[in-house]
């Protein structure tokens, strides 16, 4: 079972406030996309596996979103970030791309195990929706005489009396 | 504390790439052999690969970092005063467990940088001693690949190479358009069917366990064949320390077990197989009156010598699909810049390790933190422009043995148990640094000839610390060494160190084939030397 299904109330690691701002957050790094039909992730299902998966870091997390949270306000006249419209949302996501600290770093790792793992993104980008064992995958054998260049040129290690 | 002090003839302190080969060796001698392991058996139905959710679980219970994975059975090891952090794996099969199985052999001028290039030491011993234990191995391990390679003296293949793939191809061309060597890797994973396990199926996922069986971890390869000879390995049992008698001898180990009882089993031989950073730690911990600064450290070089392989990575995106997340890791190598070369401006070289592909979590990752993917609009056109279609190599390069470099013990930070943690304190050399420069140049310019459109690079990889050696040396001189030639200590004539710490230098190449070749040495000496062996 996947943590997109097993959210609990008690699983929580964040207030309430905090959610949102990672909601909007979150939607605002991957949004969803109507060209290639895949949500955002802000999408519920992908949320909640974002908000399971960010417990062992919960602590750098919520640290990270207050800090944000008071940035927007201080340049948006006390506006917080979850609350901005979305073209002042975009620029400062596209600010803070360029300044990477650790909370950022862990984010967008967060993000990216969760939203690439979720079924329709999956599907979106042509890959079975099952798990690489057993079945496996083929991988062609190549050519095998591209290495004919390297066998004419012959030796390559030092030799050594030992 | 719980006592046996009806003592086992050999006690081996790790069931990793070396503690397995040497309790393989060991067995016929019929003698009580018992390992002690901190960790588990791993249950391969278990891994990532067989669940959906695969990639992601290197960041957590899978993840090479003990201090990122946090099992009850890791320990965790600071690493804030080091460029690289540790990496490794604990439990039966120990760091091969999640080790990509690249699997070349060091070559006969390894053994003799001193003599031929003026830095560092010679071995102790040389390539043609290893020789007959490196061909053993391969026949335990089952070791794909394909003879002829000129970068190294002849050796057999014991199964056919991995297959080259897309990634292979490309990057082979590239390799041919320099002028420059390139050959399939040296694999310990199973191209064919191979003593019970099944070939491999190229999941992709050989960095957090091989469900499939086909990668050569040593909880398949040696340990079975040992436990069926008589070896005894008990799990979740954690060693604090050595204890030794009035004679200098070691009389046994003090452990946890898994419900943190302290025990203490009694042992005529007591091995050493935690490799470069847990045998200091354990040795330094072995505080006596006999042995105030550790455990056969009467020359304090216990824990110095400290050698990573600071690692280069060297990618670049194509505009065609490449393997992308499908099939070994495994695939080419390149030991062009392996040797010495005067023209150049460092001393030793380096092997590249050509990685395949990467999967759909890691393409983002490292994408939107290198700038490559944008935040936001235009997010799924670039991915879409990267997925699959990036492929390169790592730089393995030589780190050379300097004092400074040092596993200490850690005035604070303890593990579950109490055991004080490993502490790391690591400067990269001038000589890496350029090393690792040259390297990123000539990697590109082979990405380039490829036709790769973009090249992404990152010298050192912060988190590369997978290589683990020489923090006790092995030598014939008991002034500047930790043990002899045979792997046992100059100061305790029934302790032997059998893992990658008792390396004199590290090499250009992966050192687990190294290991577990020197770990079989030893244990033959061990067995022609039976009736002498403390004299």
């Amino acid at each position: 079972m996947s943590n997109q299904e097993t959210l609990l109330a008690s699983d929580l690691p964040l207030s309430e406030p905090q959610r949102e701002i990672l909601r909007a957050l979150v939607g605002s790094i991957i949004p969803a996309s109507k060209d290639y039909d895949t949500p955002g992730a802000n999408d519920p299902l992908i949320f909640k596996d974002i908000l399971v998966t960010v417990h062992p870091d919960a602590d750098i997390v919520a640290s990270g979103l207050e800090d944000i949270n008071q940035q927007s306000m201080r340049n948006h006249n006390g506006v917080g970030f979850a609350d901005l419209i979305a073209s002042d949302q975009r620029v400062m996501v596209e600010k803070l791309s360029q300044a990477l600290n650790p909370f950022l770093r862990t984010l967008v790792r967060i993000i990216a195990q969760c939203y690439y793992r979720d079924d329709r993104v999956m599907k979106a980008l042509g890959m079975e929706l099952r798990p690489p064992f057993p079945e496996g995958f083929t991988v062609e054998e190549g050519d095998w005489t591209l290495l004919e260049p390297v066998r004419r040129r012959g030796k390559l290690y030092r030799e050594v009396d030992v | 504390m719980a006592e046996s002090n009806d003592p086992v003839d050999v006690l081996i302190i790790g069931a990793g790439a070396s503690g397995a080969a040497l309790a393989w060796t060991l067995a016929e001698t019929r003698m009580r052999i018992v390992c002690l392991e901190q960790g588990d058996w791993l249950n391969p139905a278990e891994y990532p690969s067989a669940s959906k959710d695969w990639e992601s679980r290197q960041y957590s219970d899978f993840s090479i970092s003990p201090n990122q994975r946090k099992r009850v059975t890791d320990y965790p090891v600071n690493d804030q005063d080091s460029p690289i952090a540790v990496a490794n794996f604990n439990g039966v099969g120990g760091s091969t467990i999640l080790y990509a199985g690249h699997y070349p052999r060091f070559h006969p001028s390894d053994f003799r940088v001193k003599t031929l290039d003026g830095v560092a030491d010679d071995w102790p011993l040389g390539y043609n001693d290893l020789e007959p234990y490196y061909a053993e191995n391969d026949k335990m391990m089952g070791v794909s690949g394909l003879a002829g390679d000129p970068a190294y003296p002849p050796k057999p293949a014991v199964m056919p190479p991995l297959p080259l793939g897309k990634s292979g191809q490309v990057l082979g061309k590239g390799f041919n358009a320099m002028g420059w060597h390139w050959w399939p890797s040296d694999s310990a994973i199973a191209s064919a069917a191979y003593d019970g396990r099944d070939k491999c199926a190229n999941l992709g996922a050989c960095t957090i366990g091989c469900a499939q069986g086909a990668k050569a971890s040593s909880d398949i390869t040696y340990w079975p064949h040992a436990i069926r000879a008589g070896v005894e390995v008990w799990t979740r049992c954690r060693v604090r320390e050595i204890t030794v008698n009035e004679n200098d001898m070691a009389s046994g180990v003090t452990y946890y077990d898994g419900d943190g009882n302290e025990r203490f089993q009694a042992a005529e031989v007591v091995v050493l197989a935690c490799n470069g950073v847990g045998t200091p730690r354990i040795l330094l911990n072995s505080v006596s009156q006999r042995f105030p600064n550790g455990l056969a450290n009467r020359n304090g070089l216990v824990g110095k010598n400290l050698m990573f392989h600071p690692y280069a990575a060297i990618h670049g995106v194509f505009d065609k699909p490449l393997d992308g997340y499908m099939g070994p890791g495994n695939c080419i190598w390149s030991q062009q810049f392996y040797e010495t070369d005067r023209s150049r401006d460092f001393v030793r070289g380096f092997t590249y390790e050509i990685t395949r592909g990467r999967g759909p979590v890691a393409t983002a990752v490292t994408g939107m933190l290198s700038g490559r993917i944008p935040w936001g609009e235009g997010h799924h056109e670039k991915y879409r422009e990267l997925f699959n279609r990036i492929t390169g190599m790592v730089a393995i390069c030589e780190d050379l043995p300097e004092l400074h470099n040092t596993v200490t013990l850690d005035p604070k930070l303890t593990d579950s148990d109490g055991i004080p943690a490993p502490k790391i304190s690591y400067k990269l050399s001038d000589n890496s640094r350029r090393m690792l420069d040259y390297a990123i140049d000539r990697g590109t310019e082979i990405l380039e000839a490829a036709g790769a459109t973009d090249v992404l690079t990152q010298a050192p990889i912060g988190v590369g610390g997978w290589h683990l050696m020489g923090t006790a040396r092995m030598g014939t001189d008991p002034e500047k060494s930790v043990v002899n030639e045979w792997g046992r200590s100059h100061d305790v004539r029934n302790l032997f160190i059998v893992d990658g710490s008792i390396f004199v230098t590290s090499a250009g190449v992966n050192p687990t084939r190294t290991i577990q070749a020197l770990s079989l040495y030893i244990g033959d000496t061990i067995k022609k030397r039976l009736t002498t062996l403390f004299d």
